[in-house]
């Protein structure tokens, strides 16, 4: 556990994102009577929004009945949610055993170094966001990363700034082609 | 005829989808009477993608390292008895390594289609529930598994039996039945695989559990980073449900279970079990105090009982074949089989499952074919973050609980993670304190803090800034974090720094004392260098050097100011002559 003064990436944005709550509540419906259920509600709450801005937060609190320092316990204890916007492409970065021993570090700062930003950051363009996440369970296949879901398996520094251009390349002729579509 | 594909999580992300569309083409093309099936991961990790080719005799050729190019050249193999080239078919050494093994948990993990539970019926699945519903009492039930000598598979190795018992004991109710698949250990993934593999067996095992404690309701407590295995669990409670055997008036006996699964948020700490109660109640994951053990006061203050995965994949088979013959394999004390997750610098990491009591030393040189690149092998961890080093001295180490128990390191939930002379055991220390310093939960100040000031040290000597009186300091506070955490968690986090204190002081004394890492890994403690002799005077090194660090010219020999160098070690990959040196 690591306090960050209020300061750190796991601190609530502040700001009010002005999501639409209302999408929200058919979840609501099904688990705010059913008792043990924040972690589901709050999983439910990122899969819609993509993360769990502090307006979701309270409004979960208010209508669960929960109080909200519970809610933001919750929401910060556990590494799968994020309180902060993730861009398009989710980078996890395994540093499980088995891929540190076969050099995930190396990984992370070729990364690091392709996409100018650290663990927890997203890139200007808000494409890309690096999260190191401690096992994917692909140990055999080390070093492994996971981005939008899809493994790539067996990285080299190399391999890796391949595939984060080419997702940037194929991105850029998807969206140059809806937007002259 | 059938061809059959492995899809786990591991043979997935090699590949095997791809192989799997590619191989569905070319059958509608061809418009073959071939059935495209798929099935769990069979443990040959290094072979993935695999594909297995179905005869009309039901003779299996295993194809391995398939790619999806290969497709049609298969079905023609298929089809027409083409004879495969050598490099295409699993080689006779790794049949010998898979017959080394001994599979009782993951019996059907690689061979069934996990998304269909008739595969699972038709090699006996779902007839220990019905012999044990029909034929057994709850107590006849947990003397079977008493005899078998089964012991909790998550790590800590309590008898099964007596876990059970204790639930059954209880007069309240209702009490659960919960499956611990929080397999947070990194390194390990058996539990992933099985669950993905044979999902029925799992529930079949939780049928049987909650029959023997008396619960009506069980709940699979699973990673959440394990999408696969939940979608695989989802689909097989919904067909169990279908066929009767979960719900109302099971089989027609009067018992009545269900399953549901909750997804675990990621946090290391619940495996712990009154961590794992918490969170299951919506709460932060903090263990408390046992007594009360959940057996006594779980889940909503009632009776519970949880087991981890590859413990309830063991229950079915011991159902149908007798606790005797489970007993009869393993050791005095440590009965059965084990499941292990071999990873790091080895040569064929998979999962094998073994009989308790082989040696280290058959595990990874005879199963796992020994070290990456022919390497010297220096040590394996076993057991995670809670777990040690073991050296090679005690290669010949039997694996049972108590033997690797008496190394420092412990059995854990499996994972084996090999490592060679280029693994620095004090940057392995230092990389296990991150992760228990980063879960720990923070409830109690030693394991808190403790962690932290551990890891602080560890990085100072690692950086190449460590002090006289750090390994005693480091030594004060592993045996302070031990006493005063709660839980195992912090109890056994000063684990990966005692065993390696324990076996490779020299190593830390070296850090320390010599301002060297002996496995030349940890960065600031090298000193790159140009020989004179081997230098050619290309000035590649230079061109490359992103500090300007090195000089010279077509005259002069290159060297590097060491002020200026950032030891990234790029002048040593691009000298083509291998003049640069690393101390």
């Amino acid at each position: 556990m690591q306090c960050c003064k209020g300061q750190g990436p796991q601190a609530p944005d502040p700001t009010v994102s002005g999501v639409d709550l209302s999408l929200l509540i058919p979840v609501l419906e099904k688990y705010k009577s059913k008792p043990g259920s924040l972690i589901t509600i709050l999983q439910k709450a990122q899969d819609l929004y993509g993360y769990l801005p502090i307006d979701v937060l309270d409004y979960v609190a208010s209508e669960t009945g929960i109080k909200p320092p519970n809610v933001y316990g919750v929401a910060t204890f556990y590494t799968q949610f994020r309180l902060k916007p993730i861009g398009k492409y989710l980078i996890m970065l395994c540093m499980g055993t088995a891929c540190h021993v076969n050099g995930a570090s190396a990984i992370e700062d070729a990364i690091c170094d392709e996409l100018k930003i650290v663990d927890g950051e997203t890139t200007e363009d808000n494409l890309f966001t690096l999260n190191n996440v401690a096992c994917l369970g692909c140990c055999s296949l080390s070093p492994v990363m996971m981005i939008n879901g899809e493994t790539h398996a067996k990285l080299t520094p190399d391999k890796a700034r391949k595939i984060l251009r080419e997702i940037r390349k194929q991105d850029q002729l998807e969206t140059g082609k809806e937007a002259t579509s | 005829m059938r061809i059959v594909v492995g899809q786990g999580s591991c043979g997935i992300a090699a590949g095997a989808t791809k192989v799997s569309t590619a191989l569905e083409n070319e059958i509608t093309q061809r418009n073959l009477p071939v059935s495209l099936e798929l099935t769990g991961c069979c443990g040959t990790c290094y072979l993935e993608p695999v594909v297995d080719i179905y005869d009309e005799h039901n003779e299996k050729t295993t194809f391995v390292m398939v790619t999806p190019d290969m497709a049609g050249e298969l079905i023609d193999i298929a089809l027409e008895g083409k004879t495969p080239v050598e490099t295409q078919i699993i080689s006779a050494e790794d049949m010998e390594a898979q017959a080394k093994q001994k599979k009782v948990a993951l019996r059907n993990a690689g061979s069934i289609n996990p998304e269909d539970i008739n595969d699972y019926l038709a090699v006996d699945g779902y007839k220990a529930i019905e012999k044990v519903l029909t034929t057994m009492s709850p107590t006849e039930v947990i003397e079977e598994i008493k005899i078998s000598g089964l012991r909790g598979r998550g790590g800590a190795g309590f008898p099964t039996w007596f876990k059970w018992n204790a639930a059954y004991q209880q007069k309240e109710s209702p009490k659960y039945m919960v499956c611990n698949a929080d397999e947070g250990d990194p390194g390990a993934f058996m539990d992933r695989s099985v669950l993905e593999g044979d999902p029925h067996g799992i529930i079949e095992g939780m049928l049987i559990g909650g029959y023997a404690i008396g619960a009506s309701e069980g709940i699979f407590y699973v990673r959440a980073e394990y999408p696969l295995a939940i979608k695989r669990l989802e689909i097989a409670i919904e067909q169990a449900r279908e066929k009767g055997f979960l719900g109302k008036n099971i089989l027609g006996t009067g018992f009545d279970f269900d399953l549901w699964i909750k997804a675990g948020a990621g946090a290391f700490v619940c495996g712990e079990e009154t961590a794992l109660i918490a969170s299951l109640e919506g709460e932060r994951g903090m263990p408390r105090l046992k007594p009360p053990f959940p057996a006594q006061k779980g889940y909503w203050q009632k009776p519970t009982n949880i087991n981890n995965v590859e413990t309830l994949a063991n229950v079915p088979w011991i159902f149908r074949n007798g606790g005797a013959a489970f007993a009869a394999m393993g050791t005095e004390l440590s009965k059965g089989t084990k499941v292990f997750a071999l990873t790091g610098k080895i040569k064929k990491g998979g999962l094998v499952e073994i009989p308790m009591g082989l040696s280290l030393r058959e595990v990874i040189f005879d199963i796992g074919g020994g070290i990456l690149d022919d390497k010297a092998f220096k040590a394996v961890q076993m057991g995670g973050p809670s777990g040690g080093c073991i050296p090679a001295q005690l290669l010949d180490t039997p694996v049972d609980y108590e033997s690797i128990t008496k190394t420092g390191a412990i059995m854990g939930s499996g994972g084996m993670v090999v490592m060679d002379e280029t693994t620095c055991m004090v940057e392995m220390a230092r990389f296990f304190l991150d992760f228990t310093r980063k879960e720990s939960c923070g409830k109690c100040i030693h394991c808190r803090m403790g962690t932290k000031r551990m890891l602080e040290i560890l990085t100072r000597i690692t950086d190449g800034k460590g002090k006289e009186g750090d390994i005693e300091l480091l030594e004060e506070l592993c045996e302070k974090v031990k006493e005063g955490s709660l839980c195992a968690l912090g109890g056994t986090a000063p684990n990966p720094v005692l065993t390696t204190l324990q076996y490779f002081r020299d190593e830390y004394e070296a850090h320390i004392y010599e301002h060297k890492c002996p496995s030349h890994q940890c960065t600031h403690l090298l000193t790159y260098t140009i020989s004179e002799e081997a230098c050619r005077k290309c000035g590649i090194c230079a061109r490359n050097c992103p500090t300007d660090a090195i000089s010279g010219s077509k005259d002069v020999v290159y060297v590097i100011d060491q002020d200026l160098c950032i030891k990234c070690g790029k002048c040593k990959t691009v000298c083509p002559f291998k003049a640069v040196d690393v101390d």
